[in-house]
C-alpha cells in the first residue's frame, strides 16, 4: 500500500503496480488440513475424512471429497497439499490400471501402496502429503496402508493422518478393539472424525465414510444433525 | 533338409513361400541337442530335474548348472545353448528384481512369463539377430495362488503345464508323466518320480556320463526354490536306481 502513493518522479514504477498482493487466501497454497481415518475389520476397509479444504484461513470447499478413488476396490486419503496429493493419486491410478490390464487381474492394495510409497519418497523434497491407502482384494482381504510426509510405508490395522488426527490419538487409542464388525467400525471412525473436526480448527464440514469390501465400494455422508456430539456433556 | 539351399533360411525375419520361418526351426533343433529338463507341478509345488550331459571327465563335478534360482519363488530349468540360456535366465532375474523395487512384492508367474516369452520372441522378428537356442522351464509357488508352472520356446511361444519335458528324450520323458497323476502329488513324491523319470530316458549308450539335478519351490520350502537337500536327493536318486532294475528284470523275466 506504501507504494500506491508514491510519485512518478521518485520512481518508474507504474502507480496501479504495487507490492500488496491482497488477503493471504488469494496467494497461499490449497491445502487439505485435514481429519483422515481407516480401519481394517475382518472382510473390508472403512475409510472415512473430513471435507474441508483450507487456503490459508480461507475455506475454499466445503465438502471436499477426500475419499479417491485408484480402482474399483483401491481407496486412499488424502491429506497436506491438495494439488500434490491429487496428482499423486492420479499417477497411481494410472499405474495400476495399465498393470491390471497386463495382468488380468484387479490390482493388489500392496502394490497400490508401493507405488504411492515410490512417489512420496521420491519426490519428497517437492512434496506435502500424507496419504493413507485402503482397500480390499483377495489375497489379503481387508488393507490399510500409512504413508506419511517423508515417504515411509507401514501397514497397520487402523490409521489416522491430517491435522485433526492429533487432537484424538487418545480416543483412538482408548476405543480401537481388535475385530470389530463393519458397523461397529463405521461408529467408531464417525465418532473419532466427529471430535477431531470439532477440536481441529482446518478440520470440518461433513464426515464422509466409505465401506469397501469384495462386492466394492459404499458410500456415506454425515452432514448437520447427523454428525456425532457424544463427546458433549 | 529342405530348407537348405533354398536361400529361405538365412535370415529370421523372412519367411519361406509354405509359410516357416527356418531360422527359429534351426534353433529348437538346438534344444533337441540338450540333455532332457523336466517339471513337474504337483498341489503343493513344482519340481525340477535336469540331466545334465557332462561332456568331459576334466570338468570339476557340479559345472555349467542348468537350473537356476530367478527370484525367492522362481526356479528355472533349461535346454539347450546354455550360453543363450544364461542370458534368459538374466532378463528373468532382471524382471523379478524391477517387479519387486516398483511394486513391493513377488511378482506372479503368469507376468514373469509373458516378458520372458515376450523378449524371446523378439529375436525371431529381425534380421541382425538369431533366435535363442534354448528353452526354459518357470516354475514358482505361492501360498494362496498355489503352483505354477510355463514352458517357453525358441519361438517365444509359451504354455502352462502340470507336467513338462524339453531336450532330448521329452518324448519319452512326457510319456512316463502322463502314467503319473500329478495334480494330486506331493512335492516329496514328485522329487522320486522326476529322479526316477532322469534315469530312465538317459541314453547310456550314446550318452555316457550326467549328473542329475535336482530343484523345488513348494510347501516343503516354505515358497522358496532351492536345491532339493542332500538326504531327499540320495534317497530319490536310489529310489531311482531301484525303479530302473526293476524294470530290466521285468524285461528279461517277459523275454
Amino acid at each position: 500500500m506504501a507504494l500506491s502513493g508514491m510519485t512518478s518522479q521518485m520512481s518508474m514504477t507504474p502507480k496501479f503496480q504495487h507490492n500488496f498482493m491482497g488477503p493471504d487466501w488469494l496467494h497461499a497454497e490449497h491445502s487439505t488440513g485435514t481429519s483422515i481415518m481407516a480401519v481394517e475389520y475382518d472382510g473390508g476397509v472403512i475409510i472415512g475424512a473430513d471435507s474441508r479444504t483450507t487456503t490459508g484461513a480461507y475455506i475454499a470447499n466445503r465438502v471436499t471429497d477426500k475419499l479417491t478413488r485408484i480402482s474399483d476396490s483401491i481407496y486412499c486419503c488424502r491429506s497436506g497439499s491438495a494439488a500434490d496429493t491429487q496428482a499423486i493419486a492420479d499417477i497411481v491410478a494410472y499405474h495400476l490400471e495399465f498393470l491390471s490390464l497386463e495382468q488380468g487381474e484387479p490390482p493388489l492394495v500392496e502394490t497400490a501402496a508401493n507405488i504411492f510409497r515410490q512417489l512420496c519418497y521420491d519426490y519428497r523434497d517437492q512434496l506435502t502429503a500424507g496419504i493413507i491407502v485402503a482397500g480390499w482384494d483377495s489375497r489379503k482381504g481387508g488393507q490399510v496402508y500409512c504413508i506419511p510426509v517423508g515417504g515411509m510405508l507401514v501397514r497397520q490395522p487402523l490409521s489416522i493422518g491430517g491435522s485433526g488426527s492429533t487432537y484424538v490419538y487418545g480416543y483412538v487409542d482408548a476405543n480401537y478393539k481388535d475385530n470389530m464388525t463393519r458397523e461397529e467400525c463405521k461408529k467408531f471412525v464417525t465418532n473419532s472424525l466427529a471430535l477431531a473436526m470439532m477440536r481441529d480448527g482446518s478440520s470440518g464440514g461433513v464426515v464422509r465414510l466409505g465401506a469397501i469390501d469384495k462386492t466394492g465400494i459404499e458410500r456415506f455422508v454425515f452432514t448437520g444433525k447427523d454428525i456425532p456430539k457424544f463427546y458433549e456433556g | 533338409m529342405s530348407s537348405i539351399g533354398t536361400g529361405y533360411d538365412l535370415s529370421a525375419s523372412q519367411f519361406s513361400p509354405d509359410g516357416r520361418v527356418f531360422q527359429v526351426e534351426y534353433a529348437q533343433k538346438a534344444v533337441e541337442n540338450s540333455g532332457t529338463a523336466i517339471g513337474l507341478r504337483g498341489k503343493d509345488g513344482v519340481v525340477f530335474a535336469v540331466e545334465k550331459l557332462v561332456q568331459s571327465k576334466l570338468y570339476e563335478f557340479g559345472a555349467n548348472k542348468r537350473i537356476f534360482t530367478v527370484d525367492s519363488h522362481v526356479g528355472m530349468a533349461v535346454a539347450g545353448l546354455l550360453a543363450d540360456a544364461k542370458q534368459i535366465v538374466e532378463t528373468s532375474r532382471s524382471e523379478c528384481a524391477d517387479y519387486r523395487s516398483q511394486y513391493g512384492s513377488n511378482i506372479p508367474l503368469k507376468y514373469l512369463n509373458d516378458r520372458v516369452s515376450m523378449f524371446m520372441h523378439a529375436y525371431t522378428l529381425y534380421s541382425a539377430v538369431r533366435p535363442f537356442g534354448c528353452s526354459a522351464i518357470m516354475g514358482s509357488y505361492d501360498p494362496i495362488e498355489g503352483p505354477a508352472m510355463f514352458v517357453v520356446d525358441s519361438s517365444g511361444v509359451s504354455h502352462g503345464y502340470y507336467g513338462c519335458a524339453i531336450g532330448k528324450a521329452k518324448q519319452s520323458a512326457k510319456t512316463e508323466m502322463e502314467k503319473l497323476n500329478l495334480a494330486n502329488m506331493s512335492c516329496r513324491e514328485l522329487v522320486k518320480e522326476a529322479a526316477r523319470i532322469i534315469y530312465l530316458v538317459h541314453d547310456e549308450l550314446k550318452d555316457k556320463a550326467f549328473e542329475l539335478e535336482l530343484s523345488w519351490v513348494g510347501e516343503a520350502t516354505g515358497g522358496r526354490h532351492e536345491r532339493v537337500p542332500k538326504e531327499i536327493f540320495q534317497e530319490a536318486e536310489k529310489f531311482a536306481n531301484s525303479a530302473l532294475e526293476d524294470d530290466s528284470e521285468s524285461d528279461s523275466e517277459d523275454a
